[in-house]
């Protein structure tokens, strides 16, 4: 399995990233520069987390704008896996690959801490190798994680089965409506989450429980599973 | 180019004293130039030969600092200190302040605190892997402490958090003795190839000297003068730099990139005096000389003098010396990440560092006196008159001790401190190993199987303001024990000296006393000072902080499975106190918190006993017997248990020996552990102990959901949990938190 890896400038979890696929994978990720307007044949396309171009503006608007995203979009509608997490999710959002916003927390304050995730569909390519309703450790890590849509979208990604990762009850740390933590497009090929799957991977970070997402997308990838 | 210097300026006294000079450091430099100097070049001077810059009241002392050791390949000298880690890899590492910007503006103050020691790391060549911060603010009830707090704990994590780089450790304490003066100390530790270290020294004559990075404006002028300077409670809201924590990181990554494609030479980030200090570092180094043509320096502001772009201290900024014709190269990768590249000057053999700027020769300075001959003071000091030591018998006994623990666990200085740690990226960069809240901070060497790093930042202020020399003695002692209790050989490590007016007997003394204890530890634990800082005149309105020489120290974990934490005791396990029974209780925690006074010497530290008993805690770690480990410090034997049973989740049962039990279980006496010992390991582990004549008890046993003390009180663990939770949001009314 190949991966790609945008490289924003100020995104900082590209590190670890690359370290969980490539441990995943046997492969080092191609690490895409945001001015680039072509993307080799991969699997997989990920925007990891951290702070693109500073934040400014708003989170994500001014990587969504960059070039290199009107490849990830056709990429996407060919049914390339497109993942992003955290400032990757907040991306995808405004580049209108998934539906929704991400607001300010609501306690108006970064957090980093441990959270527990329900995982509510398994039926997906980033998903499959969890068990339905799993509950799943995994870090949180940032300012503005509070998903929110409209209540017609809600009922609809629900409806979907597109909300993939809940925060278990009293772990939601943003004030996310639904207690959402991760969505995908509708024709979930697209996966935006705020938990770190990639920062739980090994004995070392306290738990193993993000493999799964990881090895879910080799196993797909590898034609081993039909959604 | 004009070779004459113009001469259009008018130096009055008044202009000298704005400086921060004395007269007579203002004829001495007439003397060595030969003539009155321009407004520049007195900036410079100012900039060059104030406290901060120049160490001038502080240099005699700090010379005789142990700045040497097996590991150490860069001591003082240089923007951070290196140690060698084998493998090919070294740590380079720094604790600085940022005091006054910091309670001017704090989130600025803090963030741009964060972001110049990062600077003073990846200027060396090293990847940042680590930070952690000392704070220290005034009594909570102050009108400004909740505003300080908010914005210095923003300010941090919304540098760090987007830098990129994990907080793994730090303190927060509140004094009222802080209410208008409260410290910042960042640290920072950075990974780099032994054999690409990066230095500020020049070489070669002729070669461009590039201006890297974020535009030069006009914030932070005179902002290392202000450093040097006590508060008269009048705001100069000019001083303080904003920092840009996304160009700091494109920085990083610009730099890390030329400095690998082998076309710098010497590179000095532009901190404290900008653009001016560093050219004269790089020069005065290298025994060359530097000319600068300021027309070329990329500005964001119109219509700056000579005066402020060699003043600016803008953030991420760094000048560098390249080799031949490598501009090209150096201006590619900068601009691919956003920064500009501007080569402004060249390096000379004559020794003088020229300045022009719109076709005028502004500065022609001999470059040396701006450094070496900086004016350098043998202040004269005093000791304090010393406190009587206490006797433990004339220490009231509270009925309640248990009542007492819990409100220890519910006070300022002793709650957890999750409200602000949880604002800071912990796990970034994936090789967080243990993140704050226990006895030191570890991070795995990136790539490397087995081995890790621990940090710990210390200083108990009280003590070192009962005795500066015993308060000195144990900053060191009890850095040395927690990354010990790690199960970490302490490498080396860095100190930041914060002090009150020098010029003032009694601080010159408390300065001079805390830098021999500090000394004096360091020789005997082997623990070599190879960086640090001096923050003096930190007072306002002529009251002085409390003596707070922090250090922050480094060690080695060979392997990291079998390293110990505060938090891993399991059902079952023997509790085993190593060190002796607590018997001191002068200016401890609970005479102050419990009993509200402040009397009595602090515990002195017996360096041996330390040294001793610390090496016996670590080797007992490293042979995997240890599940859980913690240095008693603050509060005493019962503080410290309480914290771990609350960080496990489990009770226990212990017998603190016999009556006075104030004395035993809040006695501050150093050089302590509690061990956490699965049970088929104990009698083997007391054997090793009494073999090697280390201070070895039984202390209990750990299991049920009770903190159980023989003869004095039970108290439910979830209970001591709420209270040692509440304290801090509570404080800051988060509800969000509570």
């Amino acid at each position: 399995m190949q991966s790609a890896i945008i490289q924003f400038p100020g995104l900082n979890r590209d590190h670890e990233m690359s370290l969980a696929l490539q441990h995943i994978t046997g492969r080092i990720p191609y690490r895409i520069w945001p001015t680039e307007t072509v993307i080799p044949n991969v699997d997989v396309i990920v925007i990891p987390g951290g702070f693109s171009y500073g934040d400014y503006l708003r989170c994500g608007a001014i990587a969504a704008r960059q070039p290199v995203m009107r490849v990830v979009h056709e990429k996407a509608q060919n049914g390339v896996m497109v993942l992003g997490i955290c400032n990757g999710f907040q991306i995808l959002l405004e580049a209108g690959l998934l539906e929704g916003v991400l607001l300010s927390n609501a306690s108006l304050k970064f957090v980093c801490r441990e959270v527990k995730l329900e995982v509510l569909n398994t039926d997906t390519a980033f998903s499959c190798n969890y068990r339905k309703r799993q509950i799943i450790r995994c870090p949180v890590a940032h300012h503005n994680g509070n998903y929110f849509a409209e209540a017609e979208t809600l009922k609809r990604l629900e409806k979907n089965g597109q909300v993939i990762f809940r925060y278990a009850q009293g772990y939601n740390p943003n004030g996310s409506v639904h207690d959402i933590a991760g969505i995908v497009n509708a024709k979930r090929n697209v996966l935006g989450m705020m938990p770190h799957p990639e920062n739980f991977m090994e004995e070392a970070h306290g738990g193993t429980d993000g493999r799964a997402l990881f090895t879910s997308v080799l196993r797909y990838a590898r034609k081993e599973l039909f959604i | 180019m004009p070779m004459t210097i113009c001469k259009n300026d008018n130096i009055t006294e008044e202009v000298i004293c704005a400086h921060g000079l004395r007269i007579d450091e203002y004829q001495k430099i007439i003397a060595l130039i030969g003539r009155m100097p321009t407004l520049t070049e007195l900036g410079i001077f100012s900039a060059m030969w104030n406290e901060h810059c120049s160490y001038k009241s502080s240099r005699k002392w700090l010379r005789t600092l142990p700045t040497e050791g097996s590991c150490v390949i860069q001591g003082p000298g240089e923007n951070a200190g290196v140690v060698d880690l084998g493998d090919g890899k070294c740590l380079i590492f720094k604790m600085e302040s940022h005091n006054h910007p910091s309670y001017i503006d704090p989130y600025h103050g803090a963030a741009t605190g964060i972001g110049g020691v990062l600077r003073d790391i990846f200027t060396m060549g090293a990847r940042p892997v680590a930070v952690m911060n000392a704070l220290r603010f005034g009594r909570p009830e102050h009108p400004r402490t909740r505003h300080l707090v908010t914005g210095v704990i923003t300010g941090i994590g919304g540098y760090s958090n987007a830098f990129g780089v994990p907080t793994v450790g730090g303190e927060i304490n509140f004094d009222q003795q802080y209410n208008g003066n409260i410290l910042v100390n960042a640290f920072a530790a950075g990974i780099a190839p032994t054999d690409g270290i990066f230095s500020s020294k020049a070489e070669g004559i002729g070669l461009p000297i590039a201006y890297c990075g974020a535009r030069t404006g006009r914030d932070g002028i005179g902002g290392a003068t202000m450093a040097s300077a006590a508060f008269d409670g009048q705001k100069r809201p000019l001083a303080v730099q904003i920092g840009d924590p996304f160009m700091g990181k494109c920085l990083l990554e610009a730099c890390l990139e030329l400095m690998a494609s082998n076309a710098v030479v010497a590179i000095q980030d532009m901190g404290a005096a900008g653009l001016t200090c560093s050219a004269v570092e790089m020069g005065a180094k290298g025994n060359l000389g530097i000319e600068l043509n300021l027309d070329t320096v990329p500005v964001r502001e119109e219509n700056m003098t000579a005066y402020e772009i060699m003043l600016s201290e803008s953030q991420e900024r760094m000048l560098m010396i390249l080799r031949m014709g490598k501009e090209k190269e150096a201006e590619a990768i900068f601009n691919k990440w956003g920064l500009d590249c501007s080569t402004i000057g060249k390096t000379t053999d004559d020794l003088r560092i020229r300045v022009f700027h719109q076709g005028q020769l502004k500065v022609d300075l001999p470059i040396k006196v701006l450094g070496d001959a900086a004016p350098e003071y043998d202040r004269p000091w005093i000791e304090s008159s010393k406190k009587t030591p206490m006797n433990t018998a004339s220490v009231k006994s509270v009925d309640d001790l248990g009542s007492a623990l819990m409100k220890l666990l519910a006070s300022p200085d002793q709650s957890s401190r999750r409200w602000a740690y949880e604002q800071y990226d912990t796990l970034i960069q994936g090789n967080t190993l243990v993140c704050p809240g226990s006895d030191a901070g570890v991070i795995r060497i990136d790539g490397d199987e087995k081995r890790a790093l621990a940090f710990s930042s210390d200083v108990t202020p009280r003590y070192c303001q009962a005795d500066p020399y015993e308060g000195g003695k144990q900053a060191v002692a009890e850095c040395w024990r927690n990354i010990t209790a790690s199960g970490a050989t302490p490498l080396a490590a860095t100190d930041n000296l914060n002090f009150g007016n020098p010029e003032k007997p009694e601080i010159m003394g408390q300065l001079v006393l805390a830098i021999k204890g500090i000394g004096t530890a360091c020789r005997a634990l082997d623990f070599p000072i190879v960086s640090g800082n001096v923050s003096l005149y930190n007072e306002t309105n002529g009251e002085a902080i409390p003596p707070t020489p922090t250090i922050a120290g480094v060690g080695l974990i060979t392997d990291w499975a079998k390293m110990a934490t505060i938090g891993n005791i399991k059902e079952g396990d023997c509790l085993i106190l190593i060190g002796g029974d607590g018997t001191h209780l002068g200016q401890s925690i609970y005479l102050r918190d419990i009993l509200g006074k402040s009397a009595g010497t602090p515990p002195p530290v017996d360096l041996a006993h330390e040294k001793h008993h610390g090496d016996f805690v670590r080797s007992q770690i490293k042979n995997g017997c240890v599940h859980a480990c913690h240095d008693i410090s603050d509060g005493g034997l019962i503080l410290a248990l309480a914290e771990m049973l609350i960080k496990s989740g489990c009770g226990a049962e212990i017998d603190p020996g016999s009556d006075p039990y104030h004395a035993k279980l809040f006695g501050e006496d150093q050089g302590r552990y509690i061990l956490a010992v699965d049970s088929s390991k104990v009698s083997f582990l007391i054997q090793q102990a009494r073999t090697a004549g280390v201070m070895v008890r039984h202390l209990g046993i750990a299991g049920g959901k009770n903190l159980f003390v023989n003869d004095c009180f039970t108290l439910p663990v979830p209970q001591m949990v709420i209270a040692y939770e509440r304290w801090f949001p509570s404080y800051m009314k988060d509800k969000s938190a509570c």
